[in-house]
This record gives C-alpha cells, sequence and structure tokens, in this order.
C-alpha cells in the first residue's frame, strides 16, 4: 500500500500538480500516462519519499521495489550482486549478501529470463537488458509496494511480453501493490486495473483502465489522434485492444 | 583481466577467482614490504637477524645472533616507522576507495574532503605555537574534524545534503585551511619555526615513535574497521541516493558515517605523518583494475597494496639519497605518472572494448 493525499509539488510559482489523491492498494496494480515533462517521474519520486511534497501527505513502506529509469552512468558490478543487493538492506548496516540471498537473485533472474547475464558486467549490458536487470532486482527485495518509472521503456517487443508477464503474475497473486509510469498505453490495458492520465497539475483522469483509456482521452492527453482497435479472433478466445496512434495526422485534424 | 567469466567454480577456487587470490598476493606484498623495509637502511641488517629480534621481544630465547644496536636499530627506529607507513597507507586507501564508491567519482580522495588541508592548518599552527607531540598530533586532528564539521554544515540543506555540495564545500574548506596553512608560514620564524612547518607538511614518518603510533593507531584503526564492515553498504550507496533510499536505507546517516571513518584516518594520518599524498588517489585506481569494482574485495584490496605501496616509498625515501626525500614528493612524483598510465589503459581498454 503507498499513497498521497491531498500532494501538491511546487516549483517556484508552477505547480506540477495539486490536489492529487492516489493510492495503489495490495492486489492492485496502477499505470501513470502523461506526455514528456508532465512529471511522471517527479510524482514517482515525490511518491517514494526521494522528494519533499510542498503540500499534502504520502505514506509508503520503508522498502520498496523500485525501478529507476535507466541511468547514464551505471555501476559495473556484476549482475548478480546488483540483484543480490535488493536483499540486503533490511538486514542493517553491516550486512553482507548471503549463500540464500543469492539464490534468491538467481531465482528472480531466471524467472525473467536473464540467468546467462548472471556474471556480466551491468554497465555492459545494453538499456533493456538493465532494466530488466532493476526488475530482478525489485521482485529480489520481496517488497509488496512495486514503483516502477518507465520500466520497459528500452524493451523489445518480446522483452515487453516478459515484462507485462511478470507484472501480471504479481498483480494476480494478490500480495502486491503496484504502480508504473509508461509511454505505451497499450502495456496499461494490459495489466493495469486502475489508470491515471496526466493532462495538467490538477487536470487529471484517475479510473479503472477500461474506462479511462478511450480514444479521446488519449488523444487529448497526447495532441495527436488515437485508434483502439479491438482483435478478437485469437485461439484462446480473448480479446486485446491496440492502442493505434494515427501519426503523421495530426495537422490535418 | 575478467577472473570470474570462467565457468562456474564451487568452494575454494571460487574465493579465489572472486578476487580472494589477489587479496593473498597484496597481503603477501604488504609483509615482504615491510620485512624489506626493516633491514634495509644507512645500516643494513639480514632479514634473518630481524625476525630473530621481532621474535625475541615476545619469547626471549634464539640465538642472539645480533648486537644491541642493531636491536635498537629494529624496534626503536625502524618498527614503529614501518608500522605507521603500513597503517597510513591501508587507511588511506581504503578511505579512498569507500569516498570513490560513495560519491560515484573516480576522482575523489581524502583529501577533498578538506580534512587534510583542516589538520595541515592544526600542525602547522602547532608548530607555529612551540607545540611538538601530543599537542601538533592533537590540534592536526581537531582541525582536521573541525574541517569535516564545517563541510557538513555548509553543505546541508533542510537535514539533507546532496554529493556535489559535499565535494563543494570539501574544496572550499579546503581552499580556506591551505590559505591559514600559508599565513602560518607567512608569519612564521625563517630561522625556526618554518623549515619545521614546510618539512612537516611535505611528509615524513621520520620522527616516529612508539608513543606517536600508540596515539596515532586508535582513529585510524577504527576508520580501517569500520569501512572493512561497511564495505558491502559502500556497494548499495554508490547506486545513489534515490535508488538506496528505495531500500529503506537512512542515505544521509549512513554516508556521514563514512565521512567520519574517513576522517579518522585522514586525522590520524595527517597528525603522525603531514600531507601524505596521492596514496588514497591512485592506490584504489591500481586495486579497481585488478580485482574489479565490488567493494566487498576492493576496500581490502586497496588497502593491502596502499600499505604496501607508502612501505615502499618509505624505503626509497630513507634509502635513495644520503639526506631523507619527504614522503609528499615522492608519492606525488610516482604516483602521478602511474595514475597517468592506469587512466591511459582504462581509457584505451574502454575504447577498444
Amino acid at each position: 500500500m503507498i499513497r498521497m493525499s491531498d500532494a501538491g509539488l511546487r516549483y517556484g510559482p508552477r505547480w506540477i500538480f495539486r490536489h492529487l489523491d492516489f493510492a495503489a492498494e495490495v492486489g492492485r496494480c496502477i499505470a501513470i500516462l502523461g506526455p514528456n515533462g508532465r512529471g511522471k517521474t517527479t510524482l514517482v519520486r515525490n511518491l517514494l519519499g526521494f522528494l519533499a511534497l510542498s503540500e499534502g501527505s504520502r505514506s509508503a513502506p520503508g522498502i520498496v521495489g523500485y525501478v529507476p529509469q535507466v541511468s547514464s552512468a551505471p555501476v559495473s558490478y556484476r549482475v548478480r550482486t546488483m540483484v543480490a543487493m535488493g536483499r540486503v538492506a533490511q538486514r542493517g548496516l553491516f550486512a553482507a549478501p548471503t549463500r540464500s540471498d543469492h539464490q534468491i537473485a538467481d531465482e528472480m533472474l531466471e524467472r525473467i529470463g536473464l540467468t546467462a547475464l548472471a556474471q556480466q558486467r551491468f554497465d555492459l549490458l545494453s538499456g533493456g537488458e538493465r532494466q530488466l536487470v532493476l526488475l530482478a532486482r525489485a521482485l529480489a527485495t520481496g517488497a509488496a509496494t512495486l514503483v516502477l518509472d518507465e520500466p520497459a521503456s528500452a524493451l523489445d517487443l518480446r522483452n515487453q511480453d516478459r515484462f507485462l508477464t511478470v507484472i501480471e503474475s504479481l498483480r494476480a497473486d494478490g500480495q502486491h501493490a503496484i504502480v508504473f509510469t509508461t509511454h505505451l498505453p497499450q502495456h496499461a490495458s494490459a495489466v493495469a486495473d486502475h489508470t491515471l492520465l496526466l493532462f495538467g497539475a490538477e487536470d487529471r483522469i484517475f479510473g479503472p483502465t477500461s474506462e479511462v483509456m478511450s480514444e479521446a482521452n488519449l488523444a487529448r492527453l497526447y495532441g495527436i489522434p488515437v485508434r483502439i482497435v479491438a482483435i478478437d479472433d485469437l485461439p484462446a478466445g480473448q480479446t486485446i485492444r491496440g492502442v493505434v496512434p494515427l501519426f503523421g495526422t495530426a495537422g490535418a485534424a | 583481466m575478467d577472473l570470474s567469466a570462467a565457468t562456474p567454480a564451487t568452494g575454494i577456487w571460487r574465493r579465489l577467482e572472486g578476487g580472494g587470490l589477489w587479496l593473498a598476493v597484496f597481503a603477501f606484498l604488504l609483509l615482504a614490504a615491510m620485512l624489506a623495509g626493516i633491514c634495509m637502511g644507512r645500516l643494513s641488517i639480514a632479514p634473518a637477524a630481524v625476525l630473530d629480534i621481532i621474535m625475541t621481544q615476545w619469547w626471549p630465547g634464539g640465538s642472539h645472533d645480533w648486537t644491541k644496536l642493531q636491536e635498537s636499530i629494529v624496534v626503536l627506529v625502524r618498527a614503529p616507522r614501518i608500522v605507521i607507513a603500513a597503517l597510513s597507507g591501508i587507511g588511506m586507501a581504503m578511505a579512498g576507495a569507500a569516498l570513490q564508491g560513495l560519491f560515484r567519482n573516480p576522482l575523489v580522495s581524502p583529501d577533498i574532503l578538506g580534512i587534510t588541508a583542516g589538520a595541515a592548518f592544526g600542525g602547522a599552527l602547532a608548530i607555529l605555537l612551540g607545540g611538538s607531540g601530543m599537542v601538533l598530533i592533537g590540534l592536526a586532528f581537531a582541525l582536521g574534524i573541525a574541517a569535516l564539521v564545517l563541510v557538513g554544515l555548509l553543505s546541508r540543506v533542510d537535514g539533507r545534503s546532496d554529493t556535489m555540495t559535499v565535494v563543494l564545500a570539501g574544496i572550499v574548506v579546503g581552499a580556506m585551511f591551505t590559505a591559514f596553512v600559508s599565513l602560518v608560514q607567512f608569519v612564521a620564524d625563517p630561522d625556526s619555526t618554518l623549515p619545521a612547518i614546510v618539512g612537516w607538511l611535505m611528509g615524513s614518518f621520520a620522527a616516529t615513535t612508539w608513543t606517536r603510533v600508540a596515539i596515532a593507531t586508535p582513529p585510524i584503526l577504527i576508520g580501517i574497521l569500520g569501512l572493512l564492515m561497511l564495505r558491502f553498504r559502500v556497494n548499495i550507496l554508490s547506486l545513489g541516493e534515490d535508488e538506496a533510499q528505495s531500500f529503506g536505507i537512512s542515505v544521509q546517516r549512513e554516508r556521514w558515517i563514512i565521512f567520519l571513518l574517513s576522517t579518522l584516518i585522514a586525522g590520524g594520518v595527517v597528525s603522525v605523518a603531514g600531507i601524505v599524498g596521492w596514496v588514497g588517489l591512485v592506490i584504489p585506481h591500481a586495486a579497481r583494475l585488478l580485482v574489479g569494482p565490488d567493494h566487498r574485495i576492493l576496500i581490502p584490496a586497496a588497502g593491502l597494496l596502499g600499505g604496501a605501496y607508502l612501505v615502499m616509498i618509505d624505503t626509497v625515501a630513507r634509502n635513495a639519497t644520503a639526506a631523507e626525500i619527504p614522503l609528499g614528493v615522492l608519492t606525488a612524483a610516482i604516483g602521478a605518472p602511474v595514475f597517468a598510465i592506469l587512466l591511459r589503459r582504462v581509457y584505451v581498454s574502454g575504447i577498444r572494448a
């Protein structure tokens, strides 16, 4: 469970967001969508307490499974060490990873399909591989709350599917509260129970993903026309709603 | 050199691949340097006699195949000097490795926090006022801590201080204390106190006695043990503030614990030996090239290598010429080119990788 009440953040005279009530309960997955510079990362950092709110309050557990945006100056530890770090914090100042911590790190790497990278140096991985390692580390913390800042921004289609599968399984086990930001509306459609659309500092829509994710809302959010197509001829009988941005037609609209 | 990319191994071999082999090599290097340092000097003494003399201090008996003069040289002159040189090298290199990790900046060393400059001012002031021994050590140490406190106050905004601000505050405080040192030199008597101050500032273990060792060892040793115990924590703190905090860590508090441990080391070293530069900067780099960036191995490896390095430098300082060469001059003269070669190699391998 992680929440903000009547929260606001101001840089000088400019409010980034204000009067925001937001809560992610256990068993829920929430997606945050908004254009570049709308303050998604800022909101995440506020939510986690890395940045102090100008007004309002927040509450979050001490340990959160956090996936930051891919940093420009990554550390050069080995992947296995990176993931094992998620285990150690809760055990005090002098703790170092034990055999069982490394076992859990290996399990998480296997779950995400990264076993082959375990001994690689983190800074030599591609951006997408790094994101998956950070996801493995967030899982390794064992935290019930996961906050992921554009965790899939560098992933190829297959790895996006892998990421969404992991998120879906965490959501389905009913023991995790998950918040993630994304630029891919279809990721929200795929796994988020609720979605938050950030239009402006006080202009936002929050609701069940299927209601919020309309062509009109998305067009307003990004400033380009968007179509939602339903694909329902799949063998398993489910319906996938694809979000298709109509690139190159914004000026004509 | 990539030691752990090989096939997975178990037991002792895995330990060795993980850097344990390097630790053993560096430990051997340190012991060899210490023994060589004790043997060499204006009056050279055979290694066997030295070992015998040392053993006899605890277990009387043995062959007694040495003179009384040789015994006093080993026990009273060279041993304390080599012990403090080793401790200083271990401490400065460990502090450098920890600070470089913490700041995620390879150009950081204990000097950067202004500690060294503060301690230098304290020592210079003590000499100016006619103090020596305990007074000098005490004042150097007190002002080293004062410099750290100043850096803390300067860089603290709303109860937290970010890394960049700490570095800048350290540079500012360092510049201020360096100016004070110049001022002390300016007013010092050119015939008596000025040469003493200049000589002390350039760094030397020449005046080391067991009394001084006893005074300087506790802070340096506390710093060394503390950093050793926190070495995995440095890994986590090096991820950056946000990530470390997401693990539920009080980043501010733990960062200052490491600053304080580094100050204990730097203050202790400066107070007995003056300014011994470069060890805290160069040695962690050399160690990182050999054992990799993981601080679990890097911090002890840098320590052992730093100890060996400083003992060797001190031996050269005593033996290369008739008069002793100031230590600070040697560490810089050797350290800077070595650093240049290391840097060049890292860049070349980075570009060609």
